[in-house]
């Protein structure tokens, strides 16, 4: 999935008086009066994916911090805390994540909802379904910002991850959602839930829409979900060869089984990488 | 130059729209003459990827006339033009152009151009050098590749491993060979058991099973002479 938050990033002057920050020092910016400071603690952390139980014990403190605010209500440390804590692989952080899903700020709950994917972990499952709550109806543009009422995307590629096959019903309807990118990541998590290939297919499709963005989205859904039929369409779409080969080493990955290590590789693990030489 | 050719770089210069300009290019591609080439290449740096790719093709149609000219053309200034150019240059495997393709694949700040590169330094056309330098320049490919197999860019390394594979591949048999044949191998081995990522490790296993076939074959073949 692609952000859709411009604050992803901390901005180049942050970054300038902090050029070389240490793991120490990240985890004592956390609780630095300088609000910039601590936000942008939370991004080093996770960026440089410091898997460290201090580390990891401060990003959950910092779920709940209440001072650093938007003009609008956001929280922009609750954000960037709970993107890292996703990549950091600590299953301690899952409850206050689920908190987060219920988080005013759009951008914490989609943050949110995209870790507790990463985490692994299905408890975290009846808590994500609700967001999908109402269906098509209910997640609609709100008025005069760039987002929907809810991260849908994210909630709905997080159950595909966790292979949450009690949400099939509610992630269904989100196929005829009228923006294109929901659909896909309905397609996405229909696919991971049932592996039944016309959702795969619907991808597929997708590589052949006008517009480069959305192709590109559907190159990193098929290789998200390793859809093997996909290979060629993959590797003949009009996007950057960047893009296709990402796709072709999701499909790659899924065709192989890393509990043997040295296993034979497969007659599509070598179609696969062929088709990857062709795009060098 | 020959008058044939005159009105179709004409119509390549009037071109007023991004369809005329492809077809404009097509026609010029589809006349193979070495008067065509420089219009061409300045096609490459036009702002328009589909006549580019357009050009691009017709010049590794052209292949070897055209090594000089990309060499001599290379726009430093235009960083798309250049792009196509040492795709080119990477495609037509001319071993002259061995420098330019072992910089751009070592410093190049585009991944995309490095991966084109490093492809390429592994497959040029070695029998095309005097047969004295051959073996030098294999080395310096190797010890190119050798180190973009390193990078922390998993698709260069893919790349280096492409590299490596077809670089053994074209190895004679000989004695300077053996030791380099050897030290690739190594290096093979090494990424397929050390690589962070599963698709450069499968990769480089790929390339063994590849190295490891056609050496099996080549005892086979030599069996009965040896007797």
């Amino acid at each position: 999935m692609l952000d859709t938050n411009s604050e992803l990033t901390p901005t180049a002057s942050v970054q300038s008086d902090e050029p070389s920050l240490t793991v120490e020092q990240a985890i004592a910016n956390l609780s630095h009066p300088d609000t910039s400071l601590r936000y942008y603690a939370a991004w080093w952390l996770g960026k440089f994916r410091v898997n460290d139980p201090t580390a990891v014990e401060a990003l959950i403190v910092a779920l709940e911090d209440e001072s650093d605010r938007t003009e609008l209500g956001g929280y922009p440390l609750r954000r960037n805390a709970a993107r890292a804590l996703g990549k950091l692989g600590d299953r301690r952080a899952v409850s206050g994540l689920v908190r987060c899903l219920e988080n005013p700020d759009f951008y914490v709950r989609e943050a949110a909802a995209q870790s507790l994917g990463m985490l692994g972990d299905c408890s975290c499952i009846p808590a994500l379904m609700p967001l999908l709550a109402g269906g098509v109806a209910a997640v609609q543009p709100v008025p005069g910002r760039p987002h929907l009422t809810q991260p849908c995307e994210a909630v709905m590629e997080s159950l595909g991850a966790l292979g949450a096959t009690e949400a099939i019903a509610l992630v269904q309807p989100f196929l005829a959602h009228p923006i294109e990118r929901v659909q896909y990541a309905a397609a996405r998590a229909m696919y991971q839930l049932t592996g039944d290939a016309a959702y795969g297919e619907r991808l597929v499709q997708a590589l052949h829409g006008d517009d480069i963005k959305m192709r590109r989205v559907a190159l990193s859904d098929l290789g998200a979900v390793g859809y093997l039929p996909a290979a060629e369409a993959i590797a003949q779409s009009a996007a950057e060869n960047s893009f296709k080969l990402i796709a072709l080493k999701g499909l790659l990955e899924r065709q192989t089984s890393p509990d043997v290590p040295n296993s034979p590789l497969s007659d599509a693990a070598i179609r696969v990488m062929s088709l990857m030489d062709s795009l060098l | 130059m020959s008058s044939s050719i005159q009105p179709l770089i004409h119509a390549i210069e009037q071109a007023d729209s991004p369809d005329r300009l492809i077809s404009a290019v097509q026609a010029l591609v589809a006349a193979q003459s070495e008067a065509g080439i420089p219009t061409l290449i300045s096609v490459l740096g036009y702002n328009n990827p589909g006549a580019a790719v357009v050009a691009m093709k017709g010049l590794v149609q052209m292949g070897a006339m055209a090594v000089l000219p990309l060499m001599e053309l290379l726009d430093d200034y235009n960083y798309g033009a250049r792009a196509y150019a040492i795709r080119a240059l990477a495609a037509i495997a001319d071993p002259h152009a061995l420098d330019i393709l072992l910089s751009t694949a070592e410093t190049d700040f585009a991944p995309s151009v490095r991966r084109a590169a490093t492809k390429g330094v592994g497959s040029l056309r070695w029998f095309q050098l005097p047969p004295g330098q051959v073996a030098a320049a294999q080395t310096r490919a190797f010890e190119t590749l050798n180190q973009v197999s390193q990078d922390p860019d998993w698709s260069l390394r893919y790349a280096a491993v492409v590299g490596l594979q077809t670089l053994a591949t074209s190895l004679k048999p000989g004695q300077p060979i053996a030791q380099l044949s050897a030290q690739i191998l190594a290096r093979l081995k090494q990424v397929a058991e050390t690589d962070s990522d599963f698709a450069v490790q499968s990769r480089a296993q790929m390339a063994l099973n590849v190295l490891e076939q056609s050496s099996a074959r080549d005892v086979q073949t030599a069996a009965p002479t040896s007797r």
